[in-house]
């Protein structure tokens, strides 16, 4: 299987994205350019972290007009599998792949700490690996993570089991000293109704290797490539 | 277009004096314009020039078998294996971050990190030294507030981890704060490049963002004192674009990776002045430019705001002739500016052209070679005869000892500073070892060489006003043992030298005793200066900030696994206290807190025990003998011990047999050098090596979960636990910043810092 990493003019989190892929797992992965309209056969299209456009408008805004993004559209209409982690996270909600907005955080500060995550949903080609429920510590670094939706959209969310990890305390309870951000019902991560685009806040790739000091992260990457090894 | 008269008062207004202008007069042969007479005050002036500090400069050691670059580029240079080399360097930007933080800390920032990548190095991260006044002092809440978002706003947006850094608070800076930024980027030997402007005829190249009206006479504000007019030189301070830098960055490094540039400077302070006449400068030549050429954010810009603007995000690149349209092309792949906006010539002058007329001619050696350089005279203050060798101090009962130690834990300067580095991504880039407050030092990886790097920031400012010689030697010999007890080996250092008015001679004295003091440190420890920067002028309404040598120091790990946290990792692990401890508690935190007023003499600092016990450290480091190491420094032995207690293992110790003859306020709070507190599952091995190594060492107690007991000879000097240490100390900033008291902090009331501070 083959990774493609979209560069958008402020991405920061590109390079991390290709050491854990290429580097720490192994796979095949490849940038891809802004301005190209060429996913290079990509399995798996990552939307890293950053400030794409300096963020300027409102977080992501700007990114849903890039060319790049109508490949990505097609691609993720037809099945393929589309990663957003923070910046790609709220790049995914402007363009309309994902519900719901990321809006600042309720505390208008930036914030950068590890926090721990619930998996709710293993059903997905991110989260195959994991265990419902299992417990990972993860970083996170942003200004606008807090999740809102309305009630409606929430309870859909729900309902679909599109809500695929929250935030946590140590015994894996969603309390609000937990909640980094402030997101609607601890919200850390979300999938679309046919769970092939995952966006979240927190940095797997961060946490992926014993030298950092955390390796939690990786069993999403490894998910991924599990997904590709089961369907051929 | 209708310059203004050169007149006395013109040049008075520039921050030229009469003696000065009159060698300009000598320089062109006739008198200046007003472009020219604009360019040479940016370029004598203190920020650039280094007038009064060049001198001293001069006696840094600053070559050593690693040093790739020494002072005098960009940044400086050093080889860390494998063909790997480390760019850094750190700079202040107090002038801008007093009258506006967070642009003034946000373009700090953007600033060091042009330096370094201007270098050919892809910055890796980043440190912060901030120097704050009284949390209840006029504007500082504000202050604090804005230049940590301002550093938050740039770094983060950059995708540069702050991974390190240091803030304390004195009333010293109640007029006057410091921000001193520091970077460092990794590359290959031969990727380095240089602000050089070779070849006659190849094209002088403007990248970047377009020039504007903002930060004129930036530099020269930075060489004056602050009065009460401060505030109208707002629209000094120039603004930040984070997100242009970051695309400026790939653009640099990726024309760099072609091989079509020759040379390549930032437009720092000074702006197109300063890059232009250095790059002419270092390579012997002359530049040609045509000021209407340059990129401009507003129409009806002269020639003269055009050569002072210090608009960020902007380069100068000379290219190799016939290579223009790969520095084009590249750079507009990245949507930014790029346009030949000139040529190098022969001719060994600085020649400046308006639509056609040439407007401005100056010779490029004379005004460096020929600039001002003044022996400013030196007097040792008055309050120095009033130091006294020892404080004097009444008897404080043993009982007390609980409360002093948990106010010392609550105090600014030493509480957790979370709440600040929080607000840093530390964690981009996928490199970070050891965050802030996990180790004595940050550690960053180097991807792909199984190395890694080790960095500090330290400074006593307390010390250095005291006995500013042992204060310059403890800097250095500080940030050597916080990089050993991380693991690392001691490499190098960059500096940034925060002073007063270099115009007053107590000032001056001060100035050159640190000087003296890093040099001789440096020496002994085998850290060369490799970079630097002089802040003068640190003063408001006549009142000098503390003398304040900030040093940044880098080290090597050769195995990126070397090292070990500060905080006690397991119970039931013996703890080892390395070093001696002496009754030197002048400039201490316990000083500072119970008899603010006092003048005593801070520690010796004796550079042959600090050697030996660097050298200790990396052995058993090395030896994977260490499952804890911690430094002591500010707050002593109690501190030290309450700071490896954090994470909920804590100790029960017994001092019984470690300088028995010293009084219980020394003993736990006394600030002597050399030492470091250790744990071991090898105790007997560490307790040998030490013994063989000449470092005095003394098993004093366990670690256990949750307790923490300091005794001597079985009386109970400090008792309390874990989690009311780590309570009081995490919360404390926070609530310190919302307005409390110490004491509401220790008593668990209050309310945490809003989330807005206001003006």
């Amino acid at each position: 299987m083959k990774f493609g990493i979209v560069i958008l003019p402020g991405s920061n989190c590109d390079h991390d994205a290709m050491h854990v892929t290429k580097d720490v797992l192994g796979a095949e992965a490849e940038f891809l350019w802004h301005k190209d309209t060429d996913l290079k056969g990509s399995d798996c299209v990552i939307l890293p972290g950053g400030f794409a456009y300096g963020d300027y408008l409102r977080a992501g805004a700007l990114a849903k007009f890039a060319p790049i993004m109508e490949p990505i559209r097609r691609h993720a209409a037809g099945g393929g599998l589309v990663l957003g982690i923070c910046n790609g996270f709220q790049v995914l909600t402007e363009v309309g792949l994902l519900p719901g907005a990321l809006m600042r955080n309720q505390h208008l500060r930036f914030l950068s700490r590890d926090v721990l995550l619930r998996t709710e949903e293993t059903n997905t080609a991110f989260t195959s690996e994991m265990q419902k429920g299992q417990i990972m510590r993860v970083p996170i670094a942003h200004g606008e993570g807090n999740y809102f939706a309305d009630d409606a959209t929430l309870d859909d969310l729900e309902r679909n089991r599109q809500v695929i990890f929250r935030y946590c305390d140590e015994e894996g309870r969603l309390t609000s000293e937990a909640n980094p951000n402030g997101s609607a019902r601890n919200i850390a991560g979300i999938c679309n109704r046919e769970r092939n685009v995952l966006g979240l806040m927190p940095h797997p790739e961060r946490c992926s290797e014993n030298i950092l000091g955390n390796s939690d992260g990786l069993v999403l990457f490894k998910s991924i490539a599990a997904s590709f090894a089961t369907a051929r | 277009m209708q310059e203004p008269a050169v007149t006395p008062t013109l040049v008075q207004s520039h921050g030229i004096n009469e003696s000065e202008y009159k060698l300009i007069e000598q320089i062109l042969g006739r008198a200046p314009n007003y472009t020219e007479l604009g360019i040479f005050s940016v370029m004598w002036s203190e920020h650039c020039s280094y007038k009064s500090s060049r001198i001293h400069l001069k006696t840094f050691p600053t070559k050593g078998p690693i040093v790739v670059q020494g002072p005098g580029e960009n940044a400086g240079v050093i080889d860390i294996g494998d063909g790997w080399v480390a760019a850094f360097k750190m700079e202040s930007h107090n002038h801008p971050s007093y009258i506006e933080p967070y642009q003034g800390a946000a373009t700090g920032v953007g600033g060091i990190l042009r330096d370094i990548f201007t270098m050919g190095a892809r910055p890796i991260a980043c440190m912060d030294s901030l120097r704050f006044g009284e949390l209840d002092a006029p504007r500082m809440k504000y202050l604090v507030d804005g230049v940590v978002r301002g550093i938050g706003g740039y770094g983060n947006c950059m995708g540069i981890p702050t991974v390190g850094g240091e803030t304390s608070f004195h009333r010293g800076y109640n007029g006057n704060i410091l921000v001193n930024a520091f970077a460092l980027g990794v590359t290959r030997k031969e990727k380095i490049f240089k602000g050089t402007a070779s070849g006659v005829g190849n094209p002088v190249i403007y990248v970047g963002s377009k020039t504007g009206r903002d930060g004129i006479h930036g530099a020269t504000m930075a060489s004056a004192e602050f009065d009460e007019a401060s505030e109208e030189k707002r629209p000094t301070v120039q603004v930040g674009d984070p997100f242009t830098e970051k695309l400026l960055l790939e653009a640099c490094l990726e024309i760099m990776d072609t091989d079509a540039v020759v040379g390549i400077q930032d437009m720092g302070a000074a702006g197109l002045t300063s890059s232009s006449f250095e790059m002419a400068g270092r390579a012997g030549t002359g530049i040609r430019m045509h000021l209407d050429r340059v990129p401009m954010r507003e129409s009806g810009m002269t020639p003269y705001e055009i050569m002072l603007s210090e608009s960020q995000e902007r380069m100068l690149i000379v290219a190799k002739r016939g290579r223009e349209e790969d520095v084009v092309r590249i750079f507009s792949k990245w949507d930014l500016n790029a346009a030949v906006i000139g040529e190098v010539t022969d001719d060994g002058f600085v020649r400046l052209f308006w639509h056609g007329d040439e407007i401005a001619k100056i010779p490029v050696e004379p005004i460096s070679t020929e600039a001002p350089v003044y022996n400013r005279p030196m007097q040792r203050p008055a309050y120095a005869d009033r130091i006294a060798l020892k404080l004097e101090r009444d008897r404080v009962a043993d009982a007390e000892m609980t409360a002093s130690l948990l106010r010392l834990v609550a105090s600014p300067n030493l509480c957790s500073k979370h709440w600040i580095w929080e607000q840093y991504d530390t964690t981009v880039r996928t490199n970070t070892i050891a965050a802030p407050e996990d180790r004595d030092a940050a550690i960053v990886r180097v991807k792909g060489t199984g190395r890694a790097l080790a960095m500090t920031s330290d400074v006593n400012p307390v010390y250095c006003y005291l006995d500013p010689y042992e204060g310059g030697k403890q800097a250095v010999a500080e940030a050597a043992r916080n990089i050993a007890a991380s693991g690392g080996r001691p490499a190098a250092i960059t500096d940034c030298l925060n002073f007063g008015s270099p115009e007053r001679p107590e000032i001056m004295w001060q100035f050159a005793e640190c000087i003296r003091g890093i040099s001789d440190a440096c020496m002994a420890l085998d850290t060369p200066v490799v970079s630097g920067n002089v802040s003068f002028y640190n003063e408001t309404e006549g009142k000098a900030i503390y003398p304040t040598p900030t040093v940044g120091m880098v080290g090597i790990l050769e195995d990126e696994h070397h090292g070990a946290p500060l905080a006690f990792t397991d119970e039931k692990l013996d703890i080892i206290l390395l070093g001696a401890t002496f009754d030197e508690l002048g400039g201490s935190e316990w000083q500072q807190q119970n008899m603010p007023d006092a003048l005593a003499a801070p520690p010796l600092v004796d550079l042959e025990r600090e050697r030996k016990l660097i050298s200790l450290l990396l052995a058993l480091h090395e030896n994977h003998l260490l499952r804890s190491a911690h430094d002591l420094s500010n707050g002593g032995l109690a501190v030290a011990l309450a700071e490896c207690s954090m994470d909920g293992i804590g100790c029960h110790v017994d001092l019984k047999g470690h300088a028995d003859d010293l009084d219980a306020i020394a003993l736990l709070y006394s600030e002597s050098q050399a030492r470091a507190v250790v744990t071991s599952n090898s105790p007997d091995d560490v307790l040998q090596r030490a013994k063989d190594a000449g470092v005095p060492a003394i098993r004093i107690g366990h670690t256990g979960a949750g307790v923490f007991l300091i005794e001597r000879n079985g009386v109970p000097l400090v008792r309390t636990t874990t989690p009311e240490l780590s309570r009081i100390w995490r919360s404390s900033f926070s609530l310190l910043l919302g307005g409390d008291t110490i004491d509401d902090v220790i008593r668990g009331v209050g309310e945490e810092a809003p989330e807005v501070l206001a003006h």
